[in-house]
């Protein structure tokens, strides 16, 4: 199998390098209230991992060192950490602009019913996974009971003035695909997703995204069981596309992982595959001179990002 | 006959040009022309697929087109509307054709 290093020199990139970092994205903990079968994390209920308020200080003040003016937080149900208020509402003043991967069903935990205001009062951009919009196919990736209890939430969000014109509330909802196949093109379901949900729910939103399943952890797992495992490697090498990689979100991000140490990317923090640039390969050292222009660590999974029209955080890539 | 039909001849259907390798590569233009975004869509057109791949009980075209479909963003209900389709007209075009057999029978008795 080609490695990924290979089939981005066949396309003129001998080192792959980031450009300026604008985005530092916070994986605060791995415990979820769910256990979604493609979880890259293998996040769940029983993990104990979290960010420490120290390790979270460190983060705000590494915010404050640099020009980086968007936090994109996540997990895990990211929360579920206790320092979650602390980090959104200090970022907040440091003037930047806060996305928070809300699994939705964490918004209606004993305990968790508030976030909705604090996440409008804070002007936070909630990005929220929903596979599908009937429930058979969304809960059996998510669990039972997740998409009747996900609706509750989209209601919540919406009354509130999320996904609505007018407002700067944004809501953006994340498709990935139910099984070992890519995801559809992110338009098309879009305009599906919008209908089926207003019409059926009575729910509106901003955006779709659709993001492929990466061939790690849990998903991982799931193709080798499955027996999908070498066709869908190949699947996603056949169809690299080379008009992604301007646009890999690793290029212009950081990870910073619940023990403050530094990565590419959320799948490369998941891999145990630590930036490359060793002066600065913790929160205690970040530096996001020396990050910007890094050589970036890639793997087999990088292939996941580059298949089709790409895939990102923010979803399609081209 | 158990391997008559195997997993991985989808991937070397291009050894078809093994011999006169001119006609695949026509065909392989033309079929890929065929799957192009158009007046329909790349979803409608891969309904139409499945249902055709059904028609004609191709395993190989069954595999690809259940899988385009999903990735064209077709749902299970969906896919097997198509599927029913396909089914009703085969079995509508079955029936019709007793028509003949009346036409045949009124011609040869009394």
């Amino acid at each position: 199998m080609i490695s990924f290093e290979q089939k981005l020199n066949q396309h003129g990139y001998s080192k792959f390098l980031a450009s300026e970092v604008k985005t530092l994205q916070l994986n605060v903990g791995k415990k979820c209230n769910q256990a979604c079968k493609h979880c890259h994390v293998d996040a769940g209920p029983n993990r104990t991992e979290e960010m420490t308020r120290e390790t979270a200080d460190k983060v705000l003040l590494a915010l404050q060192l640099s020009k980086i003016k968007t936090v994109d937080i996540t997990g895990g149900a990211p929360e579920l950490n206790p320092s979650f208020e602390y980090v959104v509402t200090a970022a907040k003043k440091l003037g930047c602009h806060i996305i928070v991967r809300c699994n939705l069903t964490v918004l209606l935990v004993d305990g968790k019913e508030h976030l909705p205001e604090f996440f409008r009062d804070n002007e936070i951009e909630v990005i929220s996974s929903l596979p599908y919009f009937l429930a058979d196919r969304t809960d059996s990736q998510r669990g039972e009971g997740v998409f009747e209890a996900s609706l509750k939430a989209l209601w919540k969000l919406n009354q509130l003035g999320y996904g609505q014109e007018g407002t700067n509330l944004l809501l953006n909802l994340v498709y990935n695909p139910v099984g070992a196949y890519l995801p559809p093109d992110q338009a098309s379901v879009e305009r599906d997703f919008k209908k089926e949900l207003f019409e059926r729910y009575r729910i509106v939103f901003n955006r779709l995204y659709t993001i492929t399943n990466m061939p790690i952890n849990r998903y991982l797992n799931y193709l080798h069981k499955s027996g999908n495992y070498e066709k869908y490697m190949q699947r996603l090498i056949e169809s690299f596309n080379p008009g992604t990689i301007d646009g890999l979100m690793c290029r212009h991000l950081v990870s910073v992982s619940w023990d403050g140490n530094l990565y590419d990317c959320d799948f490369n923090q998941m891999l145990n595959l630590p930036i490359k640039t060793i002066e600065s390969r913790t929160i205690d050292t970040f530096n996001s001179n020396l990050l910007s222009g890094r050589e970036i660590e890639t793997g087999l999974h990088c292939f996941g990002c580059t298949a089709g029209t790409g895939s990102s955080c923010g979803g399609t890539i081209t | 006959m158990s391997e008559y039909y195997r997993d991985d001849d989808l991937d070397h259907f291009k050894d078809i040009a093994k011999h006169r390798p001119d006609l695949f590569e026509k065909f392989m233009q033309w079929y890929a022309s065929t799957l192009q975004e158009g007046a329909l869509s790349k979803r409608e057109k891969a309904l139409i697929g499945l249902a055709v791949a059904h028609a004609l009980q191709c395993p190989y075209c069954i595999d690809s087109y259940s899988q385009t479909c999903l990735e064209t963003g077709s749902n299970p209900d969906q896919m097997i509307e198509a599927i029913h389709l396909a089914s009703a007209i085969r079995a509508g075009s079955t029936l019709i054709h007793g028509l003949q057999a009346y036409r045949t029978v009124d011609k040869l008795t009394m």
